[in-house]
């Protein structure tokens, strides 16, 4: 059960209880986008990893588009893909929803819409 | 180090090979064109330089098929660049007394076997749940980007696709040698905006084999030496999702060791061949390996600039994009890089060619590996 954030990553010097990805998916399935923190670097990152100094924390679900394409698979509707980096300073790939594929925009404002499988962005308001 | 050469180089059978062929026959089918080609007997290989998404251990089946036993041995896989790290870790190896006579192959039937079964994508939970076409959206996510930064056009990108295919209509052993127009490729169907289908690499068996020694070796061999003049490897990421810049590839910094290496600039590169997988790879390179400034590799090959009788001689086989591209290209910028400083070209022979760039990328812009290959003349 995850509960707090600022709970350092371990794994590089001790058994792991807790993979980084399932810990990623028990913060999102709480509606929490987390990341790491690195106090060393004073950097965010992304994806979460094993390593030492490394902090969770819970992102504001506030970003921009970096970069977009629309997938053109045969017999599919065309989706989104997009790379969003998120205000705390940290890039992941989604996809924007809510609008047309072609519609994502670089540059746009985006909010992480809660619920669902995995996180995904919508235009923000 | 000590100074290496290649000594012979040969392409397998190419496009669409016969029922039932392995990447290892193509490996080994090229590996004894090679070897011929430089008049080197197969037992005088003691060090084998192989990869193949299909053959996670290449080296020990190349060793096996064509019974060689080897005392050196390396299987690095950085994707299409992985055939122009060889020739990096070969002249270490040769340097070191590890080995004398170094064979480096590539084998692949993805036509024949399907993409999907050929190139087995790794699982990554980051990205899974987004399903990106790979590893074309990748390429389609730096093209976007480059054209929101610098306004690079889709018809810059199609130049590139053009160019190929005119260079591929002189190559006899090329897949794709029909007239191909700017207006063609803006009207292909899309796979993933920006990028069509003639954006697009081929979809091809085909493999490829060197042969590299030393210099006075290869002095002895029955083809001209080329030699390696200079080379320089980097990585910047695994997951296009990780990679820091996507209009900046790490070819910044291997074209820089490179160039440092061999005593040369951009200015001195006859013939370049530059990893073509997508019609946006060629731009950036270009850029990054320094032959024009950052965002300006779109207006650099308007115009028919890299076509046959531009200025620039670029993918003179044709490239990934019209001649051949079996998964792993790389391979193959080596052969052509060596058959046009030989003066074996044909009728896409790049007049006086002297110092040829040859310039691999593997992964999803990750991994990028530069050589700079010279004639006896160029070394001094």
């Amino acid at each position: 059960m995850v509960s707090k954030t600022n709970i350092p990553s371990r794994g590089y010097d001790c058994h792991m209880d807790e993979s980084p990805a399932a810990r990623f998916a028990a913060f999102w399935n709480e509606g929490r986008l987390a990341y790491q923190w690195d106090s060393a670097t004073g950097s965010a990152v992304f994806y979460p990893r094993v390593g030492e100094g490394l902090e969770w924390r819970v992102s504001g679900g506030a970003g921009t588009v970096y970069a977009t394409t629309v997938l053109r698979r045969r017999d599919e509707e065309p989706a989104n893909l997009a790379l969003i980096d998120l205000d705390e300073g940290f890039r992941m790939m989604s996809r924007v929803e809510g609008i047309a594929p072609e519609a994502v925009a670089i540059g746009m404002r985006v909010r992480v819409r809660a619920g669902g499988e995995a996180p995904v962005f919508e235009p923000a308001a | 180090m000590t100074r290496v050469a290649i000594a012979g180089v040969a392409e397998s059978d190419l496009g669409a090979v016969a029922e039932g062929t392995t990447p290892v026959d193509l490996m080994a089918q090229a590996s004894l064109r090679a070897l011929a080609d430089a008049g080197i007997a197969a037992p005088e290989v003691d060090g084998l330089f192989a990869a193949s998404t299909q053959l996670p251990m290449a080296t020990l089946n190349l060793g096996e098929y064509l019974r060689i036993a080897p005392r050196y041995s390396d299987a690095t896989q950085v994707g299409g660049s992985s055939f122009v790290a060889h020739l990096q870790h070969a002249r270490a190896a040769i340097s070191a007394g590890l080995c004398e006579v170094a064979l480096i192959a590539y084998g692949s039937t993805q036509r024949l076997v399907g993409r999907a079964g050929a190139s087995v994508q790794e699982i990554d939970p980051y990205e899974k749940p987004y399903a990106p076409m790979l590893p074309v959206s990748a390429y389609a996510l730096a093209a976007a980007r480059h054209m929101h930064e610098f306004g690079t056009t889709r018809e810059q990108l199609a130049e590139v696709a053009v160019a190929a295919r005119a260079w591929a209509a002189l190559n006899p052993k090329a897949f794709k040698r029909d007239p191909l127009s700017i207006a063609d490729v803006l009207g292909a169907p899309m796979v993933s905006d920006p990028l069509g289908v003639r954006d697009c690499c081929l979809v091809t068996d085909g493999g490829g084999a060197a042969v590299v020694t030393s210099l006075e070796r290869a002095r002895a061999a029955r083809t001209a030496p080329v030699a390696l003049l200079g080379a320089g490897e980097a990585h910047s990421h695994r997951h296009i999702s990780s990679m820091p810049d996507l209009t900046r590839t790490a070819a910044v910094d291997s074209g820089r060791r490179a160039f440092e290496a061999a005593g040369l600039g951009p200015s001195d590169v006859d013939v370049l061949e530059l990893y073509d997988a997508f019609t946006i790879t060629p731009l950036l390179f270009l850029e990054d390996l320094g032959f024009c400034a950052k965002g300006e590799g779109g207006a650099f090959v308007e115009g028919g600039r890299i076509a046959p009788g531009g200025e620039v001689a670029l993918n003179t086989n044709g490239g990934g994009l019209s001649y051949c591209h079996p998964g792993m290209y790389g391979l193959l910028l080596i052969v052509e890089a060596v058959r046009q400083l030989r003066g074996e070209a044909g009728e896409r022979q790049v007049a006086g060619a002297e110092v040829a760039l040859v310039h691999g990328n593997g992964g999803v812009l990750s991994s990028q590996c530069t050589a700079i290959l010279g004639t006896e003349a160029t070394l001094r």
